[in-house]
């Protein structure tokens, strides 16, 4: 009761809005010029055209070049196939793992090693060594299919190949990074419930199915907006692997306005990339804070 | 059966798994003559250091090293203070447009300022800052996410535990040092983890902001020297420079596996 009146008497506390303020300050300054200003700063860009250092505007023009343009829809389309084959596979398969690496199983936390050292790793350090176990005849992906007298196709260097052999090799890194969302939840879920089944008799199939499912929802919910907004962060590894070649089939979007900027120069249209982008992230987000859960995860 | 059968398949799968670091760390260890030669990639007969010492020898490594630490150090120090305060405010003090500054916060988790480059680093060159290390530091100062794990951890703590400090006569940031501080400290580990082992691995922003051998951090430097190898003679060099970048955070998950898992486990559900 005095709690909530002392509550109710610090919510008008201008000294309280003073420090609280003076406390948020320092991050709020980086946030603010870091992130909400360049944010201001990219969309005013992208209504203008420069030429010669010259800039006038061109209103939503630049837009129309851009959605027009066959490689940013070609770049869309493999970052979307990407984030479609992705984030189930890689959902599905760190739930598999979680389930039985929270059970009884032998040598539980080498296997654990195994499935979650992928995450700490730079994805420099993965593309180096991915780009030799993707090397034509030499690598190592082909020597093991040399064994069984399969000619690989060339991973990296066959347009209609390297998002596959990209997507086996994020799967690979990000699995792991799920698995320990899920392990969380599943370890707060209650022994009692799973002692009844069994009781009435449930195998394992139906009790994943009719108890794990269910209660591990939220937790699928959060790794489904981690898992999707990611394969539009992860590009660093097409700076070593193929440059987003051959031919742009690997190219994705955030790779695509490092190029566009930093290689092409053309401020125009790395702004209105980088907008197209940012209402990605931003749709997904709202879709799942204002959608699927109410809830904060943080 | 059928858990015999589940524990032959996530072994597989863990197997796996691990096949292209053991890999990676098979071949740092095979001499170049050997490298196109053998048949059974696993198989090393003369495993030699010399790929390492190679790799040392051509890559600034002392200075690349020091750059990293410097980098991931810059930015934890600053970020467990910023963050710091701002839990401190969220979790304990009413104040007018916290929801929308909560928002506002929020943002940054789904829009870091990784995604920004480009605009980032036109400022970055009005602050006359391209090709320092403060460029890779700064836009990371301000960490959401470490604002709002820590102003969950705060919340949990008795509110009680706080009013008597105030009864002692600790002013707040006095209850903040020995009241909060010392209750987090596994939220503190967490999340130091998670950022010493996110920006040891960023790499777009810095090959952006930095031009020289100086200001470089690991993973742009390894990268610019991989580019420079594409034949498999060189496989040796390039993964033994991969193992020395990635052998610190090896070595760190060795150690702290437990918290490691942990804090990963504890940053993603609340």
């Amino acid at each position: 009761m005095t709690r909530h009146l002392l509550q109710a008497f610090r919510r008008y506390s201008w000294k309280d809005n003073i420090l609280a303020y003076a406390l948020l300050f320092p991050s709020l300054i980086f946030l603010v010029i870091f992130t909400f200003y360049p944010m201001i700063k990219v969309l005013d860009w992208s209504f203008y055209e420069s030429v010669m250092n010259v800039r006038h505007f061109v209103g939503l023009e630049l837009y129309g070049q851009v959605l027009r343009d066959e490689v940013f829809l070609k770049v869309l389309r493999n970052n979307v196939l990407l984030a479609l084959v992705t984030v189930p596979v890689s959902i599905l398969l760190a739930l598999y793992m979680a389930v039985w690496v929270n059970g009884k199983l032998r040598g539980r936390s080498l296997i654990r090693a195994a499935f979650f050292y992928p995450t700490l790793i730079p994805m420099i350090a993965i593309a180096n060594i991915w780009l030799f176990i993707y090397t034509p005849d030499y690598g190592l992906l082909d020597k093991f299919l040399g064994l069984f007298g399969v000619d690989g196709p060339s991973w990296l260097g066959n347009p209609s190949w390297v998002l596959i052999s990209m997507m086996g090799m994020l799967i690979w890194k990000e699995a792991g990074y799920f698995m320990i969302f899920f392990l969380a939840g599943l370890q707060s879920l209650p022994k009692e419930v799973y002692q009844a089944a069994e009781l009435d008799g449930a195998g394992p199939i139906r009790k994943f199915r009719t108890i794990t499912l269910p209660l591990v929802m939220p937790t699928t919910l959060f790794v489904l907006i981690i898992a999707t907004t990611n394969s539009f962060k992860l590009v660093d590894h097409l700076y070593i692997m193929t440059k987003g070649g051959p031919n742009n089939a690997s190219n994705l979007l955030l790779y695509h306005i490092y190029e566009t900027a930093f290689s092409f120069w053309d401020m125009g249209k790395a702004s209105v990339l980088t907008v197209i982008l940012l209402v990605i992230l931003l749709v997904i987000s709202i879709f799942y804070y204002g959608y699927l859960d109410k809830r904060i995860h943080y | 059966m059928h858990r015999l059968l589940n524990q032959i398949a996530i072994s597989i799968l863990a197997l796996i798994f691990a096949v292209p670091l053991v890999w990676a760390a098979v071949t740092s260890i095979t001499p170049a003559g050997e490298m196109l030669t053998r048949s059974n990639p696993f198989a090393v007969t003369q495993p030699t250091f010399a790929n390492y010492t190679e790799a040392w020898r051509t890559i600034p490594f002392p200075v690349y090293y020091w750059n990293t630490l410097l980098i991931v150090a810059g930015v934890l120090i600053v970020q467990l203070l910023t963050a710091t305060l701002a839990a401190y405010a969220f979790a304990r003090l009413q104040f007018l447009g916290q929801g929308l500054l909560f928002i506002l916060f929020l943002v940054q988790i789904m829009i870091p300022p990784d995604i920004l480059i480009f605009p980032n680093y036109t400022i970055m060159k009005e602050l006359h800052l391209i090709d320092t290390k403060w460029a890779i530091m700064i836009p990371f100062w301000a960490s959401s996410f470490g604002i709002f794990l820590l102003r969950q951890t705060f919340k949990q703590i008795p509110y009680e535990l706080d009013e008597a400090s105030r009864v002692d006569g600790c002013r707040w940031w006095q209850s903040l040092w020995h009241v909060y501080l010392p209750s987090a400290r596994p939220t503190y580990v967490a999340f130091a983890l998670i950022s010493i082992s996110t920006h040891w691995s960023n790499f777009m922003w810095p090959l952006i902001v930095t031009d020289s051998v100086h200001n470089r951090p690991l993973t742009v430097g390894i990268a610019i020297f991989a580019q420079s190898f594409e034949t498999g003679a060189q496989w040796g060099t390039v993964t033994a420079a991969t193992m020395m970048v990635i052998a610190p955070l090896l070595i760190a998950f060795f150690f702290f596996q437990k918290q490691f898992v942990e804090s990963f486990m504890h940053a993603g559900i609340k």
